[in-house]
């Protein structure tokens, strides 16, 4: 069976270390994911700001990556929900409509694979901190992962799981959305980080990097030292 | 201070909310009590889930035979002595409220709370002719004495506290009042009582029209609207053309629904139902009454598949109270009657000229909180990029985005002219990195780095690494676990078409 990596353009350029995290926890349970090099981004940043003609241009990526595989895994909701949406983006064309489907039924975020699919929730880990989790609005709104990140996290040793106040509130990134109405959404990051803070987390845990590259980048701005991580790089830490 | 004003663009209009200590406080200790009480009666009441989609489910159904249920309510509310108007645009729709105003030589009118007025502008109508109209829901009576518009569906003055309340109402009064919620509350049920009293028309809104036996029903907390429909000698009734539902039984789901969605009350405190005109056995009730149907670009709405579900709104306001932007901003800088995420979409919607729409659709991070909050379901956050790519499709996009954007589908098209930009940001980057980051204010980095510090590319992305990542990994393979095995195989035989989790 092909288990298949999406990367994600984000988690590839800024962020390598979670993909390789994913990559070598997988790897744990004899799954060998592969990696098609001609995917780039999901296209949700045209997608969302109304140019789907560009969109539609980054997709194909996704599309041409992913057409053989029977299963294809990322570190984020978000870019699994923009997987969601193919099917909407393409609804016009019914050749590309057919693989849109296709890949929507067989991409999983990597919550939702490790637990739902492979049936782990106890990868043996040992984390001994305080950690807050960030559901992000993507995967736990649209995708609908909620139990899962929770369920690992509960398994793993020393670790004390403290409540995010707010928590389901959005970070304020959105995309776009950040550079465009940037006063309101460093108002919503400010006020994010303020939580995290009042939880008193050593560290802050979350399923997209999109996210977490919001809030760490206020945290660091303040220079707090709150450390962010994504939960498979917490996983594979504990396990290490 | 006052932070109203639907001038400028919704950025300029959010800059002076985001600098309102005040608003910003008011507005968020009172959604957060609202969605706090929301969520408390929703999960003591139990499958709500199960209740958002009976609500869905009776929405469509009336709104996709609209046509259908508006007769059967006319005839029935005609049969019950009623005059019934339909008004295409908000124009005709002032003109027939005038009309009956100067025919009954009204001087003052009694209103209870109503959206669809404000989106009328109707007092301001009526004052042209003379008509004094008074506010008689204490929110809109504040509003009203400030010269503002509703912030807030439900909670017109959500954005005043109660200090700046008690300095408008110490005005009214002419005397000094305690910033005490029962000594103004006590003040304003006085000086309406006199109002209620001496007033010509009483006008309302409605929540639920019931075809079946062509009554409308309202629902309120302050026993306003019912004096309001029982004082006055006529009564006019403005109402939305999709307020309808079919029967007093869909009543039930919309009451279980509308409060415990609004305000977390499991009953609202008056629940009037009014069918017809005073009958001679009556004690009390208006003698004539008026039901105007306004359209005003809602059937803009019917037959297009992306935004026909707008007219199932109940105007609950849930999705304000959810929304982290609404959180921040507060109503006046969505800057039309409708705010927060239904606002957004439906204040674009209702207009024919989609050039005319300014950047609304934009405040949102489509965190999809709103769609969670509704009660029956509306996926706005799916309709604000809709809307977006309407935009962008009619050629009202922005032009330097709409350049940015073929850039970035030129890149994006390709791995290698990706690995190509990656490679040249590596370069570039180092002009601007510290220890990894970056915190330069200059260019397209300054929005993101007032607030923040972007990271930097790192010296290997993962496609470089990931030569070497594959061969370690498969030197260390483990052996698949059987029961991991036929767990992957049964997932990929009970796949449907069509996906598994997406809501």
């Amino acid at each position: 069976m092909k288990v298949s990596l999406f990367i994600t353009c984000m988690s590839d350029a800024i962020y390598p270390r979670v993909g390789e995290a994913m990559v070598r926890l997988l790897a744990r349970y004899g799954v060998q994911l592969d990696f098609p090099k001609v995917q780039t981004c999901c296209g949700q940043p045209a997608f969302n700001s109304g140019y789907w003609d560009d969109a539609r241009a980054t997709a194909s990526t996704i599309l041409d990556a992913f057409e053989d595989s029977d299963f294809v895994i990322s570190p984020s909701g978000s870019c699994t929900g923009m997987i969601h949406h193919y099917p909407k983006l393409f609804e016009n064309d019914p050749v590309m409509l057919e693989r849109a489907k296709e890949l929507q039924s067989k991409s999983y975020e990597f919550t939702q694979f490790l637990v739902n699919v492979l049936g782990v929730t106890d990868v043996g880990a040992s984390f001994p901190h305080k950690v807050t989790y960030h559901p992000s609005c993507h995967g736990s709104r649209l995708l609908g992962v909620k139990d899962e990140p929770i369920a690992l996290m509960n398994h793993v040793k020393g670790l004390e799981l403290v409540p995010l106040p707010f928590a389901e509130d959005c970070c304020g990134f959105g995309g776009t959305f950040a550079v465009k109405m940037a006063d309101i959404s460093g108002a919503m990051v400010t006020e994010k980080v303020d939580h995290v803070l009042e939880s008193e987390a050593e560290v802050l845990v979350g399923l997209d990097m999109a996210c977490l590259m919001n809030i760490s980048g206020n945290l660091r701005y303040r220079n707090e030292p709150v450390r962010v991580m994504h939960l498979a790089e917490l996983l594979y830490e504990g396990v290490k | 201070m006052s932070t109203t004003g639907t001038a400028g663009t919704v950025k300029e209009r959010a800059d002076l909310a985001l600098n309102d200590d005040f608003l910003r406080k008011a507005v968020r200790f009172t959604t957060e009590r609202l969605r706090n009480g929301k969520k408390k009666a929703s999960e003591d009441h139990g499958n709500w889930d199960d209740w958002r989609e009976r609500g869905r489910q009776i929405r469509l159904h009336t709104i996709a035979h609209l046509d259908y249920y508006l007769n059967i309510f006319t005839e029935n509310a005609r049969a019950n002595g009623v005059h019934v108007h339909f008004a295409d645009t908000a124009a005709d729709a002032v003109k027939v409220a005038l009309d009956i105003a100067e025919r009954k030589q009204a001087k003052t009118i009694v209103k209870s709370k109503s959206m669809v007025t404000e989106e009328l502008h109707l007092n301001h109508h009526l004052e042209k002719i003379g008509i004094e109209a008074i506010e008689t829901d204490l929110g809109e009576y504040i509003i009203q004495l400030a010269g503002e518009t509703p912030s807030h569906i439900i909670i017109p003055a959500i954005h005043k506290n109660r200090y700046q309340i008690a300095d408008l109402l110490s005005a009214d009064a002419g005397e000094t009042l305690a910033p005490d919620t029962t000594v103004l509350a006590g003040f304003v049920r006085k000086k309406l009582r006199e109002k209620f009293l001496e007033a010509d028309i009483g006008m309302t809104g409605c929540n639920f029209a019931i075809a079946e036996t062509g009554s409308m029903v309202l629902f309120e907390n302050e026993g306003n609207a019912r004096m309001v429909t029982t004082v006055p000698k006529t009564q006019i009734t403005l109402m939305g053309m999709e307020r309808i539902i079919p029967s007093w039984t869909d009543l039930e789901v919309m009451a279980t629904l509308l409060p415990r969605s609004a305000t977390g009350q499991k009953l609202t405190v008056y629940m009037s139902g009014i069918t017809g005109p005073r009958r001679s056995e009556d004690g009390d009730g208006p003698e004539e009454m008026h039901i105007i149907i306004v359209d005003n670009g809602r059937s803009l709405q019917l037959g297009d598949p992306e935004f026909q579900e707008l007219l199932n709104c109940i105007r609950c306001g849930a999705c304000l109270n959810a929304c982290p932007v609404y959180r921040h901003i507060g109503g006046h800088a969505y800057g039309g009657t409708y705010s927060g995420p239904i606002g957004a979409v439906l204040t674009p919607s209702l207009q024919k000229n989609v050039g005319e729409w300014d950047d609304i659709a934009n405040a949102s991070s489509l965190c999809g909180a709103c769609y969670e909050a509704c009660p029956v379901k509306i996926p706005l956050h799916d309709m604000l990029v809709y809307l977006r790519r309407r935009k962008v499709e009619a050629g009202h996009g922005n032009k330097i985005e709409s350049i940015g954007m073929k850039g970035f589908s030129a890149v994006m098209g390709g791995s290698k002219r990706f690995r190509t930009i990656l490679n040249l940001g590596k370069l570039g980057q180092k002009l601007v990195v510290r220890n990894g980051e970056i915190r330069t204010k200059l260019g397209p980095l300054k929005g993101w780095n007032t607030y923040r510090v972007t990271p930097s590319i790192p010296k290997k992305t993962f496609r470089d690494s990931w030569g070497t990542i594959e061969e370690e990994i498969r030197n260390g393979l483990q052996e698949m676990d059987p029961a991991v095995r036929s767990r992957m195989e049964a997932a990929v035989k009970n796949r449907d078409k069509g996906g598994h989790g997406h809501g």
